[in-house]
């Protein structure tokens, strides 16, 4: 009966506790993030809800919290996520099949290029900022207008839309350009005949990531001047703000009410985000291909 | 060669593989692709050219040394005064605070997700998690200043509407998502048979997590650790909205505090002429901002570069 000793199995006993109290620490920590998660949207919904109609999808803002609308900036963010489609994925799109398909990894200068690709995604978006205000808005004498911004925002996402779209060219087997090579193709008609028409799943779900980092982004808009009145429609070389931008000035304020109106701002911002992303899901799902 | 040229052209003999000419159109591609790789490296180019010019400027009127000691910095006031030492003190000590959430929190996350979790819950958690780094940072900016802020004075610190200790603990959660994947990934490279081992031993789960797993995946822990500094050093809008603006030095987290990106956006939102010693303090700080955060984006990296070569 008295086999196992005394001391033996109480220390069992205690590490068995041990064990418990570590695995319920670490569940705690996995859930406290989601909980804080499930409050933040809670409360933005809850406070924003009153504020939520069409004058704050349509008009232009106001001193008066019920009078006041993001119309302008809604516009103004559509128009900066268009611009950056057009630059930033063809610009993205090449660099990938540049690195991919083209470059020799034994040159110097493809290896830096790399390395330089993966400081600038860690570099802090204010830094961008800075860039644009410098060479811009005040350099080359572009001024505080839409398509400074949506330059800045291009190079700002640059690096996540390279990532994504160097994956998916990765993702399409090499038997399918062995097969294209021995048919006689060339280098560029196995490219855009082959491989961009099987990256392209993978291609669009890393563009839409880039867009829906880009179009919460603050910091650098503030130093291109989007912190602005703007109450008529923005264009390419016009005065401009941006969705994050109008909540920011509506956050600055002191008055609840404006308070209130920020986070209706907030909810139509997460709204945009959460259809991106759903979008995104949907479109790995539905495309991506098992070779 | 002439000659062997000839008799392949004449169709005896093995077929030709080369090309009847040279394609123009390929290099063109070739070229253009090129030039796109070009942007990200004009991109570095232009930020260390927009970042020194006006600083080594900045620098010609203040005394470099008065700037990286000095303890009061008020460049927009009279008389003026250029000490850094508040400004990267409000940084490190939101980030402090932001490390004491998502550090063991992170860690703890990811130990669960990679030696816990059943396949099927880590499926919806990892995505369910990573939700909380795609939120613009203005929102948490939000969440810090209109909802946590008054619960930490309802529960009883004394906080003021400004304060470090909210801007840095929603930061921590910001940064959550960021500790816990790039752990995670280092853990779920750890091979299958030191846990098998370990469990062979007698090893309890608690044991072969905390002493095999966690040494063993230890350089991609802490490059997860130093790449979360560095974005906590780098955020702006978090700590723009609920840090405030004024820059003092003081350790007291209760307190509203300045940090380095909170300025440059503060200042840069102004209408500061340029040219103006004013204007190009935002490069001056800007250029310190880069350099810091450069450097542990390099540690990082080459942290991360090392786990992957021992186990993959």
């Amino acid at each position: 009966m008295s086999a196992v000793p005394l001391d033996l199995r109480n220390r069992d006993r205690s590490a068995r506790l041990r064990g418990r109290l570590f695995h319920a620490a670490i569940f705690a920590s996995t859930t406290i993030g989601l909980v804080v998660l499930a409050v933040l949207l809670i409360d933005v919904i809850r406070k924003g809800l009153p504020y939520l109609d069409g004058i704050l999808l349509t008009d232009p803002p106001s001193s008066l919290p019920e009078r006041a609308g993001a119309g302008p900036a809604i516009r103004g963010t559509i128009y900066l996520m268009g611009l950056l489609l057009i630059m930033a994925v063809p610009i993205g799109v090449g660099t990938a099949i540049y690195l991919e398909e083209y470059a020799d990894r034994s040159r110097w200068y493809n290896r830096l290029l790399e390395v330089n690709i993966q400081n600038l995604a860690a570099v802090p978006s204010i830094v961008y900022g800075i860039l644009g205000l410098a060479f811009l808005v005040r350099g080359i004498g572009l001024g505080r207008v839409l398509l400074a911004g949506a330059m800045i925002l291009t190079l700002l996402v640059l690096p996540i839309l390279i990532v994504a779209s160097r994956e998916a060219i990765r993702a399409v087997p090499d038997s399918i350009r062995q097969g294209a090579y021995a048919l006689g193709a060339t280098k560029w008609q196995v490219v855009s005949r082959q491989i961009l028409p099987a990256a392209i799943p993978g291609i669009a779900t890393g563009s839409i990531l880039a867009l829906s980092r880009a179009i919460g982004e603050t910091a650098p808009l503030l130093l291109v001047g989007a912190l602005q009145y703007v109450a008529f429609n923005p264009t390419l070389l016009g005065d401009f703000t941006a969705l994050p931008i109008q909540i920011f000035q509506w956050i600055a304020r002191p008055q609840d009410e404006f308070h209130d109106l920020a986070a209706a701002g907030i909810v139509v911002l997460l709204i945009i985000l959460l259809t991106m992303n759903a979008l995104a899901i949907w479109l790995r799902n539905r495309y991506s291909k098992k070779w | 060669m002439a000659t062997q040229d000839a008799t392949l052209g004449a169709r005896s003999g093995p077929p030709r593989l080369r090309a009847e000419r040279r394609r123009v159109g390929e290099d063109i591609v070739k070229v253009l692709l090129g030039l796109c790789a070009l942007v990200s490296i004009a991109t570095t180019v232009g930020i260390v050219a927009a970042l020194l010019q006006p600083a080594i400027e900045f620098f010609r009127e203040v005394d470099i040394l008065d700037y990286l000691t000095g303890t009061n910095w008020a460049p927009l006031f009279q008389p003026q005064s250029f000490g850094v030492v508040p400004l990267v003190v409000g940084t490190l000590a939101v980030t402090f605070w932001a490390c004491v959430v998502c550090m063991p929190l992170g860690l703890g996350a990811a130990i669960y997700l990679s030696e816990y979790a059943r396949p099927r819950a880590r499926k919806w958690l990892k995505p369910s998690l990573e939700v909380l780094a795609g939120i613009p940072t203005v929102v948490y900016g939000f969440f810090a200043l209109t909802f946590f802020t008054p619960l930490l004075q309802d529960i009883g610190f004394q906080v003021g509407v400004f304060n470090v200790l909210s801007a840095g603990l929603v930061m921590g959660i910001m940064l959550l998502p960021t500790v816990a994947s790039i752990s995670e990934d280092a853990m779920s490279s750890v091979p299958q048979d030191l846990r098998a081992g370990a469990y062979a031993l007698g090893a309890t789960r608690l044991h072969v997590s905390t002493r095999i797993v966690v040494p063993a995946a230890i350089s991609g822990i802490i490059a997860s650790y130093v790449l979360a500094i560095s974005r906590a050093i780098g955020e702006t809008m978090i700590v723009l909205i609920a840090a405030g603006t004024l820059a003092q030095l003081t350790f007291d987290p209760r307190e509203a505090s300045e940090t380095m990106t909170a300025f440059i956006a503060a200042t840069g939102i102004g209408d500061v002429p340029s040219g103006s010693i004013e204007y190009k303090t935002i490069f001056a700080v800007g250029l310190t901002l880069f350099v810091i955060t450069l450097v542990m984006n390099v540690i990082a990296i080459r942290l991360v570069k090392r786990w992957r070569e021992v186990y993959e």
